[in-house]
């Protein structure tokens, strides 16, 4: 948990900004996203990214969760005791993860089947908690809950990406349509088990890296 | 009521159906804490007994409270809240009992309550619809599985320290293929037994 909160210390000078919601939504879908950047939340980008529908969904599911305890989070803060805070939180997000699943089962059945218990597992995302802790402890109601939405969106927009490369190379459909014919494409099925989310996380991580070295990446090559 | 053999749910949760390489849970912790392998060993050791005590604690609960009660729906508050609970008193009970045992595992239990393998274990115990022996074993199994795979990495790990990697692939890039490549050895184990 340390770390974690190391690596989200930076970020609360956005408190600074205050009512700019704009800085506040591009820093959580890209600059900072927190996948990527902050290597947050694996559990459930390696587990449901399978085929884009389920990465769908859990997106929104997960930047509902996010936006929304953060502003309750958010509005309570100065009535939260500072010792029993984490208590406090994992409360708040749980009843949203509870609605989000009672939606699915009522709803969506066949999905709700289907996400098994990474719906429940969103208690426990990093993501949350970290948003919680970092942001909306220290910030008003309305910027919490747009910093929950972007850091969501943020996720979301990773899952469907990751969802997009499993599913076409996987099963040569997207969300359900067939693109790659199977008279010509042979499927490469790995995409679709375990190790498949482990090299296509790896590897989109690889790239962005590339692309945008942080901290660590760049001290090494400047170390050489 | 599930009808798997009890040594087909304790193998299986260690290999075929590992909780960390085939359900992804306990990524952050794993990908944190695997430089090393004593580290690993004292996670993983903490995590197993966590684990096997809260999943028993939670069947007890989920079937002799929430159940009867209708009250299932709030399950996942409880379970976490049990998880917790029990980290804090096991936290306070070595810490009073057994100093070395708490200088070696201590700064590991806090971490534990956000560990996702842990909630995990117990929210799979209710979908699978386990009976309390199997409960026990596949509490067992989990924790167990999911020390096998961090003390592994671990040691990967620190043979790694020889090879030149990318700058790019340094952070977190390089364990994430590796686990790959160690997911893909563990698949290897599913002819063994064909349950789940």
């Amino acid at each position: 948990m340390a770390t974690k909160t190391e690596a989200l210390q930076p970020r609360s000078r956005l408190s600074l900004f205050g009512g700019k919601g704009k800085e506040i939504l591009l820093e959580g879908i890209y600059k900072a996203n927190p996948v990527t950047k902050q290597v947050l939340g694996i559990c459930i980008f390696l587990a449901v990214t399978n085929r884009v529908a389920n990465s769908l969904v859990m997106g929104a599911a997960l930047t509902f969760v996010t936006a929304m305890s953060n502003l309750f989070i958010s509005t309570l803060r100065n009535v939260i005791p500072r010792r029993i805070r984490m208590i406090a939180q994992v409360a708040i997000i749980a009843t949203f993860v509870i609605i989000i699943d009672q939606f699915f089962k009522g709803f969506y059945w066949q999905m709700s089947k289907q996400l098994g218990p990474y719906v429940a597992l969103i208690i426990t995302n990093c993501i949350v908690m970290g948003r919680a802790e970092a942001f909306a402890m220290q910030n008003p109601p309305l910027p919490s809950f747009l910093d929950g939405f972007a850091n969501g969106i943020g996720y979301a927009i990773i899952l469907l990406f990751i969802g997009t490369v499993r599913e076409l190379i996987g099963s040569g459909t997207f969300l359900g349509i067939t693109i790659l014919s199977d008279s010509w494409y042979t499927k490469n099925l790995i995409l679709l088990l375990a190790p498949g989310a482990f090299f296509v996380g790896g590897f989109l991580i690889w790239i962005l890296e590339t692309l945008n070295p942080s901290g660590d990446a760049r001290d090494n090559k400047e170390a050489k | 009521m599930n009808i798997t053999p009890v040594w087909a749910i304790f193998l299986g949760s260690i290999f075929t159906n590992n909780i960390l390489f085939a359900s992804f849970l306990g990524m952050c912790s794993f990908l944190v804490c695997s430089n090393r392998i004593s580290t690993a060993v004292g996670l993983g050791s903490a995590v197993t007994f966590v684990m096997f005590f809260t999943t028993v604690i939670n069947y007890l609960i989920y079937h002799y409270l929430l159940l009867p009660l209708g009250l299932d729906f709030v399950s996942f508050i409880i379970f976490i809240a049990v998880i917790a609970g029990f980290v804090q008193f096991l936290e306070m009970f070595v810490e009073r009992f057994s100093p070395d045992l708490y200088y070696a595992l201590g700064i590991f239990l806090p971490l534990i309550t956000v560990n996702c393998a842990i909630l995990g274990a117990s929210l799979f115990m209710v979908i699978r619809n386990y009976s309390f022996v199997q409960t026990t074993v596949y509490g067992l199994g989990a924790g167990l599985g999911w020390f096998l795979a961090i003390a592994l990495m671990a040691g990967l790990r620190e043979k790694m320290g020889y090879s030149n990697v990318p700058a790019a692939l340094r952070r977190t890039g390089i364990l994430m293929l590796m686990a790959g490549v160690i997911a893909m050895t563990f698949m290897g184990f599913t002819g063994m037994l064909s349950t789940q």
